[in-house]
């Protein structure tokens, strides 16, 4: 990872605080949104997909649909970095009446997102479907679809995961952001699942583990070709609320704010200002 | 319905090649022949309705026209909120044709009934509701749903039913269409039961009371102008339908009234929050729960000999 990567994949946790922080909320999905920064750093940022900021519906673009919508904010401030929009503005506007970004991404909000999520076991079939209409119209394309463990304890997943092998989906790409903590404990603890590499490979995927916070790796299998006729899912081991060690791997910070004394962490951990909180 | 349905999608198809069709492992030979003709607009999704329509979202996305097709109640019930969040909030032009609606599948038990998919559904924004009575309805229902740019709910029976009119007008979807004149009693309804109505109402006829039918086929956006016009001097109002009377057409046309100030009194006659009872033909199930042309007339006459009514 370059020294401007860095300092990037920094100023990228600490804008979605601010974002979040200067949101009309009370509550975020902080931690969900810090475990898939490099993640969608590498997509949008250092443009692991193809896309214009210019024509947001250009037809040979590769697509993302964050199945686990509750992590908008990642989402949200990865777009902006790239150029969708200011992030300035996402800053001063995040849950605000009359603003576009919402706690959970909407088609119709903005330029740029691909789908409606929010409901868990959605995105990926959506995905599919995605997957399908490129390869009836010819488009050489990707289709990526970022999806939570916690999530996969959704029923339509599988559903999903069976028909993409079904139709040899090789342009789709489901990354699994491993963070292992959902809101009322460990995902093991509440579904007794921890490995989930031999599901997908029995499922018929190509499979690929990788550290979901190492921008080097996580760039160079995402652009890689999938193998033929065959759907890949990149498992990325992640923290949820990488970063921030008071709320990393806790079940209890899955959808909360700071408080007062919690705040100065932040600002330690985030590097921000008074002057930036104000 | 269900080969009237097949037999215009495939013209459709061979005119088109966005329009697409969404198997979920249930259908009749004739979408064999669709798969054979049309190997590159035919996906099977097998027994997973959820992932079908979502999928179907996907496919949207890109300018397909996709029909996700199996029986009303995997779709209506078990596919609910991927027609509610991924074609409804997206506001996908996926079409989701529902079959064997109501009753006709009458010897599989409330498992197989659709009597409350139109109460689920009609609630959702941007979705369109068509719910046809015959083959030739289901061939313009399809044609405009094919037109309409968004979602679209088609609400079909199954195979062998009969015409309802010989020489149907056109376009059946911009008004709500009198099937039989009368005067004493104005009864609407909707569905492959219509047949049952038209034969109520000649019992009806025996008794003195004449019936004026209406065969409603679009449920939403529904026809309140034609409504207020065909209600105009008779008070006696009745809704028939293979549905809960509670969500279903009964319920719509009383909100109607009381929003526009339609005089007279409803009689809605439907399950009365029940799921429907027995087996054996579709006719056999609608005569156990008084929805055969006996039970309806019956229901109809009661009504009109109470003072409020007479």
């Amino acid at each position: 990872m370059t020294e401007i990567d860095e300092m990037s994949v920094k100023q990228l946790k600490k804008d979605i605080f601010l974002t979040a922080y200067h949101g009309r909320t009370e509550h975020a999905h902080l931690a969900s949104a810090f475990s898939l920064v490099e993640i969608l750093y590498a997509l949008y940022v250092k443009r692991v997909m193809k896309f214009k900021v210019s024509d947001p519906e250009w037809r040979d673009r590769d697509r993302l649909i964050l199945s686990k919508g509750h992590g908008a904010l990642a989402l949200y401030s990865s777009m902006a970095m790239a150029g969708f929009f200011p992030m300035e503005t996402l800053k001063k506007s995040f849950c605000h009446p009359g603003s576009p970004y919402g706690g959970e991404p909407h088609l119709h909000d903005l330029d740029g997102i691909e789908a409606s999520t929010g409901s868990l076991g959605h995105g990926l079939s959506i995905g599919v479907g995605m997957a399908l209409a490129s390869k009836i119209d010819d488009v050489k394309n990707k289709v990526f679809v970022i999806i939570g463990d916690g999530e996969s304890q959704e029923g339509t997943i599988w559903e999903a995961a069976m028909s993409a092998k079904n139709f040899q989906l090789d342009n789709l790409t489901v990354i699994l952001d491993q963070n292992e903590v959902q809101e009322m404990g460990t995902v093991e603890e509440v579904s007794g699942i921890s490995d989930w590499t031999e599901k997908w490979k029995s499922f018929g995927w190509e499979v690929i583990v990788v550290d979901g916070h190492n921008l080097d790796e996580l760039s160079e299998i995402l652009a890689s070709k999938n193998n033929i006729n065959t759907p890949r899912i990149v498992i990325a081991k992640t923290v949820k609320g990488n970063g921030v060690s008071l709320i990393e791997r806790r079940s209890d910070w899955h959808y909360r704010m700071p408080n007062k004394k919690q705040l100065k962490t932040f600002q330690d951990k985030l590097n921000i200002t008074d002057s930036e909180l104000a | 319905m269900q080969k009237a349905f097949l037999q215009t999608l495939y013209d459709l198809a061979e005119e088109d090649r966005n329009v697409l069709m969404l198997s979920a492992d249930n259908g009749i030979e004739f979408d064999k022949l669709f798969k054979r003709d049309f190997q590159q607009q035919y996906i099977e999704f097998g027994i997973a309705e959820c992932n079908m329509v979502g999928a179907a979202a996907g496919l949207a996305s890109y300018g397909k026209i996709p029909f996700v097709h199996t029986a009303s109640n995997f779709l209506a019930y078990r596919a609910y909120e991927f027609i509610r969040n991924d074609v409804c909030v997206q506001n996908a032009n996926v079409k989701i044709v529902g079959f064997g609606s109501g009753l006709a599948n009458s010897t599989l038990g409330p498992s197989h009934h659709s009597t409350e998919d139109i109460g689920v559904l009609y609630s959702l924004p941007n979705l369109t509701i068509l719910s046809v009575s015959s083959p030739l309805e289901t061939e313009q229902a399809i044609k405009e749903a094919y037109l309409i740019k968004g979602p679209v709910y088609i609400r079909i029976g199954l195979v062998g039913e009969p015409e309802i009119q010989e020489n149907l007008p056109e376009n059946i979807f911009k008004k709500n269409n009198i099937i039989r004149d009368g005067g004493d009693v104005i009864v609407f309804s909707t569905g492959s039961i219509i047949s049952e109505v038209l034969a109520a109402a000649d019992l009806l006829q025996e008794s003195g009371v004449s019936a004026k039918v209406i065969n409603v086929n679009k449920i939403k956006p529904f026809h309140k102008e034609s409504l207020i016009e065909v209600c105009a001097g008779i008070s006696n109002i009745v809704t028939v339908e293979e549905h809960n009377v509670y969500g279903g057409l009964g319920s719509i046309i009383a909100d109607i009234m009381v929003q526009e100030g339609i005089g007279g009194e409803l009689l809605k006659i439907g399950l009365h929050d029940c799921f429907a009872k027995g087996y054996g033909t579709q006719h056999d199930v609608q005569n156990q729960n008084g929805l055969d042309r006996v039970g309806i007339s019956e229901s109809i006459l009661a009504r009109l000999k109470t003072p409020n009514l007479a």
